[in-house]
């Protein structure tokens, strides 16, 4: 968010002393912190704005894979019976496509940006919570309270809502937190390959896609936005991990 | 037993279907005209048309999916729209580096995963396991194409121990198997040990214990053997995960199998070798999934065979 503030140039100007005479990218020096890249941009204003690409997307599409999940996983896992059934069966068989390669195939047939690549990511990682979410409901539906609450007659929405989906908050938490850094994994690696965000939204896996031929010789274009991206995914595995062991004690180490 | 694998084989089979469903469902989605991508820009109405019923396109939709299925069950793809030969026998030229690739980084996984694992959980507590544990959520939070070309900067650049890409010999085979299952060895060494920490919490491991019976007896002898069962049913399951692994991994190590081929369609937007590596990914991922459905119970008979 802050990137307008912090960041020292405009990430897409192009600097004539950003390239050395012979057209090669600088490497970090006191102009350039993180140096420059193939275009002659400064590389630490584009890993600024880069972040508030690759987080609002972690964030935002995630968010949405969350609801989707939660909703049909809670519903499933409450329903059972045919309804019930479908669904999993359904995410049964989303499971059997390879998260990167379908979230590809969709970005490939549509026409990549911004809200069509958070839509793929959130088409694509859904399934996950879903199955979590319906365990855990299943579990829950067994319980008195929610038989007693079916008894004085309260409609199934507010079963689901002010019933159910309560007591998984916790379990939403976690996995909303996990689940950001596997969408950064998956959104640095789709643009990575070219189908993720498009230029000239700076974005890190497509800075990294930008300079790869150029890697030998500039390590650093590669480097510093690799380590960013490792960051930001490792500061959310940690986070998502602390809050399984302070909210639920009993799934500890699974994978 | 029989019913157990009938019930898991029409599971697999269901899965299969609804995989062809969504691929087909796909297809309809492409913007693009596949009739005036083949006919050209300056065709006339009736090649078009012409082409149209050649493919089949003028037919009711049940019909036309009936048939898609047919020709995938022959292995017919389709035609590449770049390259002008069919997806299947592409598909099927690579297909044998790929599983290469998998083979090496399950047997990387495995090497890495299985003695921190237990490492970790010998030293539960101390700082040797936190280290250990900190690690694997190093190696399963870095993207695959900067742990592949760091490792190619240091290893093949600056220390030239290993080629810098290509396809061959073993040494070619190193780097993209480690980076493929680094990841891999993450999750696996986690797993190790919390089924160690399970196991060595058992009577009979208490039992061998009170016997006089050395610590390194017990880690090797008694716990490991049934430690090690439930992580190795896992394999089946990580074919999915390098599925999309490879795309990445060939791209960036030169690796001339179905993931480098799938990154070349996506740079041209070859659609049909995109849906039909897709679909081929996802029938490796069925018999996976299958095949650790299939190990689980052999391993563990204490799993119903429900």
């Amino acid at each position: 968010m802050l990137a307008p503030v912090l960041a020292p140039y405009d990430p897409s100007e192009q600097f004539f002393d950003g390239l050395t005479l012979e057209g090669s990218p600088l490497p970090p020096n006191e102009r350039f912190w993180f140096g420059t890249d193939t275009n002659g941009r400064d590389q630490l204003s584009r890993l600024l704005y880069g972040a508030r690409t690759s987080l609002m997307i972690g964030i935002v599409a995630n968010g949405i894979a969350v609801a989707i999940g939660t909703l049909l996983g809670v519903i499933a896992g409450y329903a059972r019976g045919f309804l019930g059934a479908a669904i999993m069966r359904f995410t049964d068989l989303m499971m059997a496509f390879p998260p990167l390669l379908f979230a590809i195939a969709l970005a490939a047939i549509l026409k990549p940006g911004l809200a069509i690549i958070i839509v793929v990511i959130a088409l694509v990682n859904w399934v996950q919570i879903a199955r979590v979410i319906y365990t855990e409901t299943t579990s829950l539906s067994e319980r008195e309270y929610i038989e007693a609450a079916r008894a004085l007659g309260a409609s199934t929405t507010r079963i689901l809502f002010r019933h159910l989906i309560p007591h998984l908050i916790p379990t939403i938490i976690v996995y909303a937190t996990l689940g950001v850094a596997t969408t950064v994994l998956l959104e640095a690696m789709l643009s990575f390959l070219g189908r993720g965000v498009q230029p000239p939204t700076p974005a890190w896996g497509m800075m990294i896609f930008e300079s790869q031929s150029y890697f030998l010789n500039a390590p650093w274009l590669v480097f510093i936005p690799g380590a960013a991206i490792l960051i930001v995914a490792l500061a959310f595995n940690l986070a998502g991990d602390g809050l399984r062991d302070a909210l639920d004690p009993t799934q500890r180490g699974r994978r | 037993m029989v019913f157990y694998l009938a019930k898991r084989l029409s599971a697999s089979a269901l899965i299969l279907v609804g995989v062809t469903l969504v691929t087909f469902c796909l297809t309809f989605i492409i913007p693009a005209d596949p009739v005036a991508m083949i006919a050209g820009r300056n065709s006339t109405p009736e090649t078009r048309e012409q082409i149209r019923e050649q493919l089949g396109l003028n037919q009711p939709l049940p019909e036309q999916y009936a048939n898609y299925v047919k020709r995938l069950a022959r292995g017919d793809f389709g035609i590449s729209y770049a390259r002008k030969s069919a997806v299947g026998d592409l598909i099927a030229s690579r297909l044998p580096a790929t599983l290469l690739l998998m083979l090496g980084a399950i047997i990387a996984e495995l090497l890495i995963g299985l003695p921190a694992g237990l490492y970790a959980a010998a030293r539960r507590g101390e700082t040797g396991d936190k280290v250990a544990m900190t690690l694997s959520f190093l190696t399963v939070s870095t993207p695959q194409f900067v742990l592949g070309l760091s490792l190619l900067y240091l290893f093949a650049y600056r220390l030239g121990w290993f080629p810098l890409s290509g396809y061959g010999t073993l040494r070619h085979l190193i780097l993209p198997a480690v980076t493929l299952g680094l990841a891999g060895g993450g999750w696996y060494s986690r797993m190790m040990r919390s089924s160690m920490i399970e196991i060595l919490r058992q009577d009979y491991i208490r039992t061998a214990r009170a016997k006089g019976m050395s610590e390194k007896r017990v880690m090797f002898v008694h716990a490991l053997r049934n430690a090690i069962l439930p992580v190795i049913a896992m394999i089946g399951l990580d074919i999915g995960i390098f599925m999309s692994g490879v795309v990445v991994v060939e791209n960036v190590f030169g690796w001339p199998g179905i993931g480098q081929l799938m990154w070349q369609a996506i740079q041209s937007l070859d659609i049909p070798i995109i849906m039909g590596v897709t679909t081929v990914a996802a029938l490796f991922i069925v018999a996976g999934n299958f095949l650790a459905d299939l190990t689980a119970p052999l391993i563990d008979p204490r799993i119903r065979l429900r």
